[in-house]
């Protein structure tokens, strides 16, 4: 019988302070270790008399699964014990608490609530580069690293027990045959029992922030299992119903996230938190101007259809479905001198597209300012250059064959065109960057080159295209 | 600790050689082999003298239902393995026979216990391929890690805080954490004739200190043992199944 925790209590060399939280499955207690200086947690399961399956395999998915994270989303294990004597699991302390009290406050105002949802989606994004799906998304399980008191802070992944590691044994597969997870946040393929689609996370990303938009849940509270079956067939009210300010764009990228069926979700977190970052550029379809809930006939007759699926197709893995719909970022130099390359970047971003038909394309060209005084807003003529720009852009891409809602354009802006490209790339979950180099003058060589840079300092894919040279070495041979 | 766990290296000293390699390069602090040193495969003088070479070093070696089948009767085995088990007893000296008639069934190091077959009878040669058959090993030792071979075929299972035991998926390559609060047995994939698809000599790392197990895959001159089986005159069937993997 596994002894129980106490104020006062070393185990391992941890020392418990005060009980911080005592929840339905486990107790969180404040501990200091002579090695650690930082401030941490110890979460305790807690297991009931006799056999408590869940519970026990919950907290073994987390210990398995935790120590393999790593970033800023997610908490810094420090020990775990098993059940030999008391299990536990210590981690870093997050000391700016859940979201819980944000999401008490819904309906929150758009510019908070569009920051929020930004970060919430970037710490699910992350999560999945590590392989792993959360599986249990809620406000309670989201908690803020505050980085700076002005900045706002961070939001850190918590609570791994219904998680997947798609390359590690998933101890729950089966285990249970009841669906797991949270009624009000849960996905539909969820409550079919599937476990490896990153798209359920998508779902739940949905539904917190259709709760901060409207400070009401998109299905309710069920209580019963029955009650989050009828999600299956049953669409939320929209939230420009509720609330009229709600922005075109952003209903868009909820209602698209609560689809039902995943492949009409966004296929991935980084492509949700594009759209989030580019709200003028997201594709506006019938759901972006929805007012009113399905009429009774569609929803009996997606019932007739749906009343019989056992469940929705599923990726690979985790890392097949990333790698199947990447964001490439293209930089294009507008310039005179760059138009033969600008010519040849355009053949190769289509052929990339033959081999990767799913990418989204973000096409970004940085308007260079100086380092130090003012920069003009406009050319002789008077127009707008952030506006020229964009224009030659987008005439650019002509050639380029996709639907609008996944070609994007962005005029960036800075001193230095490779730091810039880099922030973007970063900030946008960017899986690969494509470039042109500019010849081999020896200034270039010693004053270094923007495409040298990215390629050096860049943390995805480059590539790197070249006008070809007439060598004459070649020609003479 | 890491350990190389190899099992079921059959005379196959290409594939032997290329694990032990890539072992090498990963850093390992000991050597276990799992048994059937011999058997199937063209080279069995040079397979036992390295065995035996390495077990002078330090490193543990099990006997094998294909090392006792050198020794002793050859009932149990199938028709192939018999014909090849005629062929290896004749290359093999008294002192190579005494070497395999003088290994142990099983070996315990800390909290792992290596055997051949299965820990419930080991001398039965019991085929552990589900998680009923792994039961068995489970409820006969204490060990809270159970390494074994003899199946060619790689197995991961666990057995819960309630005792339940299931098989547990696996990719090669990833560590798999063996947390403590279960116990697991692994059947390590084969040396020299693997059989689950993958024509690529298998082996396991265990690293007791991270508490993590790695199944692992390594290319070898198939087509050289291949050629060499040939040569010898050894069932073609066998040969075949190398450039098969199964």
């Amino acid at each position: 019988m596994p002894i129980l925790p106490h104020p006062g209590m070393a185990i391992d060399g941890f020392c418990l302070g005060e009980k911080l939280h005592e929840g339905a499955f486990a107790t969180i207690w404040e501990v200091t270790h002579p090695d650690h200086p930082t401030p941490m947690v110890m979460k305790v399961p807690i297991i009931m008399d006799g056999y408590d399956g869940p519970t026990i395999v919950g907290f073994e998915v987390e210990q398995m699964i935790m120590p393999r994270l790593s970033g800023p989303h997610v908490p810094r294990v420090m020990g775990v014990g098993d059940f030999s004597v008391m299990p536990y699991i210590v981690t870093e302390k997050i000391e700016g608490g859940s979201l819980l009290s944000v999401f008490m406050r819904a309906p929150l105002p758009l510019s908070d609530l569009i920051e929020i949802a930004a970060q919430m989606v970037h710490a699910v994004a992350e999560l999945h580069c590590q392989r792993v799906i959360h599986l249990d998304l809620k406000p309670e399980n989201l908690m803020r690293r505050p980085v700076c008191q002005e900045l706002g802070g961070e939001t850190v992944l918590i609570d791994f027990g219904l998680s997947r590691h798609d390359q590690l044994p998933d101890l729950l597969a089966e285990e249970f045959s009841i669906p797991m997870g949270t009624f009000p946040y849960i996905a539909p393929e969820q409550y079919l029992r599937c476990r490896d689609d990153l798209r359920s996370d998508l779902f739940a990303l949905g539904a917190m922030i259709y709760e901060l938009a409207t400070g009401k849940l998109p299905f309710g509270m069920p209580e019963k299992l029955k009650g989050v079956r009828k999600r299956l067939w049953r669409d939320p009210v929209p939230p420009r119903a509720m609330r009229p300010e709600v922005p075109e764009w952003l209903q868009e990228i909820i209602l698209r996230a609560l689809e039902v069926d995943p492949k009409h979700r966004y296929q991935t977190a980084a492509q949700m938190a594009f759209d989030l970052a580019h709200p003028l550029q997201v594709k506006l379809t019938p759901r972006a101007m929805k007012t009113r809930q399905d009429s009774l006939l569609t929803v009996l007759h997606r019932w007739r259809v749906v009343r019989k699926i056992r469940r929705f197709a599923a990726p690979d893995s985790v890392a097949a479905q990333l790698a199947s719909v990447p964001i490439i970022c293209v930089a294009v130099d507008l310039s005179p001198e760059g138009e033969p390359l600008a010519v040849i970047l355009c053949g190769s971003v289509q052929q990339m597209l033959i081999t990767q038909p799913d990418a989204r394309i973000a096409c970004v060209n940085v308007l260079k300012t100086a380092r130090i005084g003012i920069d003009r807003a406009t050319d002789e003529a008077g127009n707008n250059l952030h506006v020229v720009r964009l224009v030659a852009l987008r005439a650019w891409a002509v050639g380029i064959d996709l639907p609008e809602d996944r070609l994007t354009f962005a005029v960036l802006e800075g001193p230095d065109p490779a730091p810039v490209i880099i922030a973007y790339a970063t900030a946008n979950h960017v899986s690969h960057i494509v470039l042109g180099a500019r010849g081999h003058s020896t200034a270039r060589r010693y004053l270094g080159s923007v495409s040298a840079q990215v390629v050096a300092e860049a943390h995805c894919s480059v590539t790197v295209i070249r006008v070809p040279e007439w060598r004459e070495g070649v020609a003479k041979a | 600790m890491r350990i190389a766990v190899l099992t079921d290296i059959h005379a196959n000293r290409e594939a032997f050689e290329a694990v032990l390699a890539d072992a090498a390069v990963r850093g390992l602090d000991r050597i276990v082999l799992l048994g059937d040193v011999v058997g199937y495969g063209p080279d069995p003088e040079w397979c036992v003298d390295k065995v035996a070479g390495l077990v002078a070093a330090g490193a543990v070696c099990i006997q094998g239902n294909h090392d006792s089948a050198a020794t002793g009767g050859a009932e149990s085995l199938s028709a192939n393995a018999k014909r090849a088990m005629v062929w290896t007893k004749a290359r093999l000296t008294d002192a190579h026979l005494a070497f395999l008639a003088g290994l142990p069934l099983t070996v315990t190091v800390g909290d792992v216990l290596f055997v051949h077959a299965s820990a419930n009878d080991p001398g039965a040669w019991i085929y552990v391929t589900s998680d009923s058959m792994a039961r068995g090993s489970f409820r006969s030792c204490e060990a809270r890690i159970i390494l074994c071979g003899h199946v060619h075929v790689p197995l991961l299972a666990s057995s819960d805080v309630g005792g339940v035991v299931r098989v547990q998926a696996f990719h090669m390559a990833t560590p798999v954490p063996l947390i403590r609060s279960r116990r697991w047995l692994a059947v390590v994939g084969s040396v020299g004739q693997p059989r689950d698809g993958i024509a690529q000599a298998g082996y396991a790392l265990l690293d007791t200190g991270t508490n993590e197990l790695t199944f692992r895959r390594v290319r070898y001159d198939t087509a050289k043992t291949v050629q060499k089986m040939r040569v010898a005159g050894l069932p073609e069937d066998l040969a075949r199944r190398l450039i098969q993997g199964k």
